[in-house]
């Protein structure tokens, strides 16, 4: 029996304590309670089931059991539920009970905590309701508070941040497919169910507008491995053409000429080939084919197609006289058309087409000629020297020099120019024929030519510009020849190149590739012949031709001195200020002219200021600004004060002197030691409407301000990027963009995983007494 | 002939691609460039007067209510979208790009108490005067369908305010308790009460979205948890607060609007003293509104004006008033934070730009930096007199401006009182307080 109460004690909490604490208080008090059950256990068991009815029916009706426990009448001595120490004068005490019995561990706890509950005199007072709410708030406020603190690092780090880009997190648009935005529509007006009926009726689809079911039935009509192998199929020719038209495009894209022409050719060669296997083989089919051909002919010779008749070829002739591409344009057409127009014969032919191209090149006119030729050369630089140079040559070309040996030179020095074209030989030689065949007419211009040349070679200031630069370019052109025939020393060389003006004119320049300046020496030398010929421009160049035409002849030392002195002559040059410049007689008349001009203005202000001294004047306003500036002192004599009275009365020397307060030195003026300024220490009351006098709240320094307002931030001073960045702006708005609240998984926090929602439901005790309560007030309203 | 002509490397010009800036050779030597601060000050001073010039924040009108309007409220999803409700029970719809209602219901009789969109942009919920909340569908009923509420909450008591959970399916109102409900259930799942007072308005925080501020009739502010299903903590102040609005970027601050003319920012964890006390109005503030961006915020008066406050400043930037709009009832700063609605008791909705002088549409990259620039420059020089007294001036209606100088000879009267009887009594028996903590009565744990 205590074993089952103690059994039942220690499965509990504070509740059941205080339900032993009136049990220990009912001790004593039942009688009606048994004092053991034990003996009547055995005997009375139908006794026992008929109680166990009786206790079922009763709590049928809900009541409790206590009540049970006062009907029952069993024994007053035995109880199961109590103890009652009757017949005993002291009081029953439970641990009384509870000693004998072996001390287990179960015991034990019960024992310790029977010890607590004795310790404890009575459980407090429940706090009142206001109180308990007052202490739930406050840990809920606490813990509130907790949880936001967590966002303070960021709320600082936007407060601060340089720029904010809103909206924070980058949105992706998302787009449904419109078979689920079609899905939830459905058709509601008249018109639309009729739309939707004639749709249905033809079976189109709806949702899914992939295929129709006639669509579907036809696809299904096929078999699979032939859906499939056609499918294949399909796929390769789509492929082969995509390759083809992707080689076509590439090829049509190909600029160049040559590759066409190449391209047409070997169609055309192809063509014969053909042509040939086909008479081999088939004749008649190749007669055919001959009769296409002529037929061909014959509509090209009745046609205007090719004869340079058409708009486009009128606007080409146009462009002909400038444009070398449209030349060739037109050559070919006229070429086309002669190929067109010629009948096919045998072998016999070749001398007529010859022939034909000799007449076609006779058609088109010389100059147009010569550049169309030029313009396969390598050097551009060359083509125009070529051109110019040609025609000097010719100009200049010394009556009795033959042509021949200048031919001949010609050669040697091709011969020694190591990478020759054939195009240039084939070009020399047109500049031969050319030149043979304008000989006639050069021979009768070139003696007067050189004639005048010889009286004033300084009037003629293009001649001799071109002459000069013929000699440089023939300077070269011989150093190289004498260089390989004397062996690089270069000394004896120089001379030879610089006294031979005359024979140097009659060399050929037409195949002449400026050459590479190959050491300093030479480079110095290039230097100094340019500035020969700038000074020595108007010395007759045909001074000492026959004397120097062979310079192995002279003597190397007499050349050296000259040259010596000529070389100082360029020292002097240099340290006068270009008195070639001067010497001519132009420039310095008008510089003349301009001195005086100035003088004049000069002369015309000094007239016109003669009244006015400025500097007097300014002396005499600095001079008043600073008396102005200067402190003054306070006289504070008071004239009759102290003494008799009379008119005209004077104050003594003494009394002056003793009432003067004199005025304190300022600080020395700033303008103190400049003398030609004067500055107003004063403050500007138009400046002081735009200063700021007190200092701007965030700044705690003067120093500071200034530093803000000083550092600019345009475009003018800054560089682009320096200007981007120095005027960002603080927040950045994209337009039409919905700005959400910041959440915590924008930040890097992890947003509380459950729902406010679900832990709302989940505290279901607190809820349920509140909700209850707020039903009972509601049903009370 | 020969041509001669300047060579210039090409690199040195020739864009990469035809989308480059040009490339524009320039000498940053100081001594090329003198008198930049000068410089730099008529440009500011110039931006600044261009920027009163161009100052033309009024949009648009929309008028269709025919009482005045009570509430507004912002489609979540969609920017041209605002749903407004007036006095006489009736909810419009409108879209902003057309400026037309494309919608009216009739939705109680009497007041639109509140009106709030759920998180979804799906549907809405309306309050009334008629002890109702009824929830409707956003789009308009379908062909041959009746115009009637989703569903309809029938309560005890008069629902005074209403707004919606930002992530889930609740919402909460507000009359004599706080009550939280599940959108499925006619009944709530939770009601807060804290003393016996008419609340006049609730607001879900946004990020901490369990946490609920309300404001109610007996001067107080209280703040609720709704996971733990208790309130927080109560702030009494001098005067009522009409509503609250909580900073969608700082989880703890908000901003209430006051009967005493003023609005007081919140650290919700230091109710004792408020961040900041804006003032500026002349009557009682009845509407406050975040910019989504969290740096300033709009308020509507009683004064017929609206005024838009930075956060951080005591003094409002911008006034905004026209001849007819009377007192202000609600006011909404826009999703994109470029425009402001008002609703007024002459019932029109007013629909303003954020900055006054902004230009609208889309700008060219040079109209941009031009912006930016002028807008740093006119910070840099911000505290320059001229500067200074061109970019504050505001044109202001009689009214408020007699009004603004009555108060500043009432304030100043006061303050000349305080401080004599400060002079005259024993030293230290008259505490200074500071301006921020003279509005708070008490702080209720």
């Amino acid at each position: 029996m205590c074993e089952n109460n103690a059994e039942k004690m220690s499965a509990t909490s504070a509740e059941s304590l205080l339900a032993l604490r009136q049990q220990e208080e009912l001790v004593d008090l039942p009688k009606d309670y048994p004092l053991s059950a034990s003996e009547d256990e055995g005997d009375s068991d139908g006794e026992r089931k008929h109680q166990k009815l009786l206790e079922a029916i009763s709590s049928l009706d809900g009541k409790n059991r206590r009540k049970l426990a006062e009907r029952s009448e069993a024994s007053l001595k035995v109880s199961e539920f109590n103890v009652s120490s009757e017949g005993t004068r002291e009081k029953l005490v439970l641990s009384d009970l509870l000693q004998p019995i072996k001390p287990s561990s179960s015991l034990a706890t019960v024992r310790k905590q029977l010890n607590r509950v004795k310790s404890k005199k009575t459980v407090e007072l429940p706090l009142n309701k206001e109180e308990v709410a007052r202490i739930h708030r406050e840990v809920a406020f606490n813990k509130t508070s907790q949880a936001l603190s967590k966002w303070d690092p960021i709320v600082l780090k936007n407060r601060k941040a340089e720029q904010l880009v809103f909206p924070l997190e980058k949105e992706q648009a998302a787009f449904a497919p419109i078979e689920h935005v079609l899905s939830g529509w459905k058709a509601r007006t008249p018109l639309e169910q009729e739309i939707f009926n004639v749709l249905h009726k033809n079976k189109q689809p709806v949702t899914d507008p992939l295929l129709t079911p006639v669509e579907k039935a036809s696809l299904k009509a096929m078999s699979l491995e032939e859906a499939k192998m056609r499918r294949a199929e399909l796929q390769r020719a789509r492929a082969l053409q995509s390759y083809y038209e992707a080689k076509a495009r590439r090829e049509k894209k190909i600029k160049s000429k040559k590759y066409h022409k190449v391209v047409k050719k070997g169609k055309a060669k192809k063509a014969l080939k053909d042509f040939e296997t086909l008479r081999k083989v088939d004749p008649t089919a190749a007669l055919e084919e001959l009769e296409k051909i002529e037929k061909a002919r014959m509509m090209e010779r009745m046609s205007l197609k090719h004869q340079n008749s058409g708009k486009w070829a009128k606007s080409k002739a146009i462009m002909a006289k400038y444009d070398l591409e449209a030349r060739q344009a037109m050559q070919e057409q006229l070429a086309k058309n002669k190929e067109l127009t010629q009948k096919l014969q045998a072998a016999s032919e070749s001398e007529e087409e010859g022939g034909g191209v000799e007449e076609n090149e006779l058609l088109v006119p010389d100059v147009v000629n010569e550049v169309h030729i030029n313009a396969n050369e390598p050097n551009p630089w060359m083509r125009r020297s070529c051109t110019s140079d040609a025609k000097e040559v010719e100009i200049q070309k010394d009556p009795e020099q033959p042509p021949e040996p200048m031919a001949h030179e010609d050669s040697e020095s091709e011969g020694e120019e190591s990478p020759v074209a054939e195009e240039e030989t084939l070009l020399k030689e047109f500049e031969e024929r050319r030149s043979l065949r304008k000989r006639p007419e050069l021979n009768q211009d070139a003696e007067p030519v050189g004639g005048r040349e010889a009286q004033d070679a300084s009037s003629q200031e293009v001649l001799s510009e071109l002459r000069a630069l013929s000699r440089k370019l023939n300077k070269e052109n011989q150093e190289k020849q004498s260089r390989k025939q004397k062996g690089n020393s270069v000394r004896a060389v120089l001379p030879v190149q610089r006294e031979e003006p005359a024979q140097e004119e009659e060399e050929p320049l037409l195949l002449q590739r400026p050459e590479r300046v190959q050491t300093l020496e030479e480079l110095e030398e290039l230097g100094k012949e340019g500035y020969l010929q700038n000074t020595e421009l108007p010395r007759p160049v045909s001074q000492g031709q026959q004397t120097e035409r062979n310079p192995d002849n002279q003597p190397g030392a007499p050349k050296k001195k000259k040259r010596k002195e000529e070389m100082i002559d360029l020292q002097n040059l240099l340290t006068t200020k270009s008195p070639s410049v001067k010497s001519l007689a132009v420039p310095t008349t008008i510089e003349a002219l301009e001195d005086e001009e100035e003088r004049d203005q000069k002369q015309m202000i000094k007239e016109a200021f003669a009244g006015d001294d400025v500097i007097r004047d300014f002396l005499k306003e600095k001079k008043e600004a600073v008396e102005a500036s200067k402190p003054k002192d306070v006289d504070l004599t008071l004239p009759g004060w102290g003494e008799w009275g009379g008119v005209g009365l004077q104050p003594s020397a003494k009394k002056r002197r003793r009432f003067l307060i004199k005025a304190p030195e300022g600080p020395p003026r700033k303008d103190k030691n400049l003398p030609n300024v004067i500055i107003n220490e004063k403050r500007n009351i138009h400046a002081a409407a735009h200063q700021v006098h007190v200092l701007p709240y965030p700044f705690t320094h003067h120093h500071q301000f200034e530093r803000t307002i000083q550092t600019p931030i345009g475009s003018t001073w800054n560089t682009q990027r320096a200007f981007q960045k120095l005027t960002t702006p603080k927040v950045v708005t994209k337009p039409g963009h919905i700005i959400k609240p910041i959440k915590a998984e924008d930040v890097g926090y992890r947003s509380s995983s459950r729902s406010d929602l679900s832990m709302v439901q989940r505290n279901p005790k607190q809820l349920s007494v509140r909700h209850k309560k707020q039903l009972k007030k509601n049903s009370v309203d | 002939m020969k041509v001669k002509m300047l060579s210039r490397n090409p690199d040195n010009y020739v864009r990469e691609t035809k989308l480059d800036i040009q490339r524009v050779p320039r000498n940053y030597d100081p001594t090329l460039h003198p008198f930049e601060v000068p410089r730099e000050y008529v440009r500011a001073l110039n931006a600044t007067k261009l920027e009163r010039v161009f100052a033309k924040p009024f949009l648009a009108s929309l008028d269709g209510h025919r009482d005045g309007v009570n509430c507004l409220a912002k489609h979540p999803k969609s920017l041209a979208t605002v749903l407004s409700g007036a006095c006489d029970g009736e909810v419009r719809i409108w879209n902003l790009t057309k400026r037309k209602c494309i919608r009216t219901i009739q939705a109680h009789e009497g007041f639109v108490r509140g009106i709030c969109t759920r998180f979804c942009g799906t549907s809405f919920f309306t309050t009334g005067d008629d002890k109702t909340v009824k929830q409707w569908k956003m789009d308009g009923p379908g062909y041959g369908e009746e115009e009637e509420p989703l569903h309809t909450v029938l309560g005890k008591t008069v629902y005074t305010g209403i707004d919606h959970h930002w992530k889930e399916a609740v919402f909460a109102t507000c009359g004599q308790q706080v009550d939280i409900w599940d959108e499925q259930r006619t009944s709530p799942i939770c009601s807060m009460t804290w003393g016996f007072d008419s609340i006049s308005s609730v607001k879900f925080n946004p990020i901490e979205t369990f946490l609920l501020g309300s404001c109610a009739s007996d001067r107080n502010i209280v703040l609720y948890d709704m996971r733990q299903a208790t309130p927080l903590k109560k702030v009494i102040l001098d005067m009522r607060t009409n509503t609250i609005c909580w900073n969608p970027m700082e989880a703890f601050i908000f901003t209430a609007a006051n009967e005493d003319y003023n609005l007081y920012t919140f650290d919700m964890r230091a109710l004792d003293t408020p961040v900041m006390v804006h003032m500026d109005h002349v009557s009682a503030v009845l509407d406050v509104d975040y910019s989504p961006t969290g740096k300033e915020f709009v308020s509507a008066s009683f004064d017929k004006s609206i005024r838009i406050f930075p956060v951080d400043k005591s003094r409002s930037r911008e006034v905004y008033h026209t001849k007819r709009m009377q007192h202000v009832i609600c006011v909404k700063w826009t999703s994109d934070s470029k425009y402001i609605m008002c609703g007024s008791d002459e019932m029109n909705i007013r629909l303003w730009k954020a900055n006054a002088s902004e230009k609208l549409g889309v700008l060219t990259s040079r109209e941009k930096a031009a912006k930016d620039y002028n807008q740093k420059l006119k910070e840099k020089f911000q505290h320059h007199p001229q500067i200074k007294r061109i970019s504050r001036h505001r044109h202001l209606p009689k009214s408020i401006y007699s009004q603004i100088q009555e108060q500043r000879i009432m304030k100043e009267a006061r303050r000349r009182k305080e401080v004599n009887r400060r002079k005259h009594s024993k030293p230290g028996s008259v505490p200074i307080v500071s301006e921020k903590k003279k509005h708070i009565v008490a702080v209720v744990k």
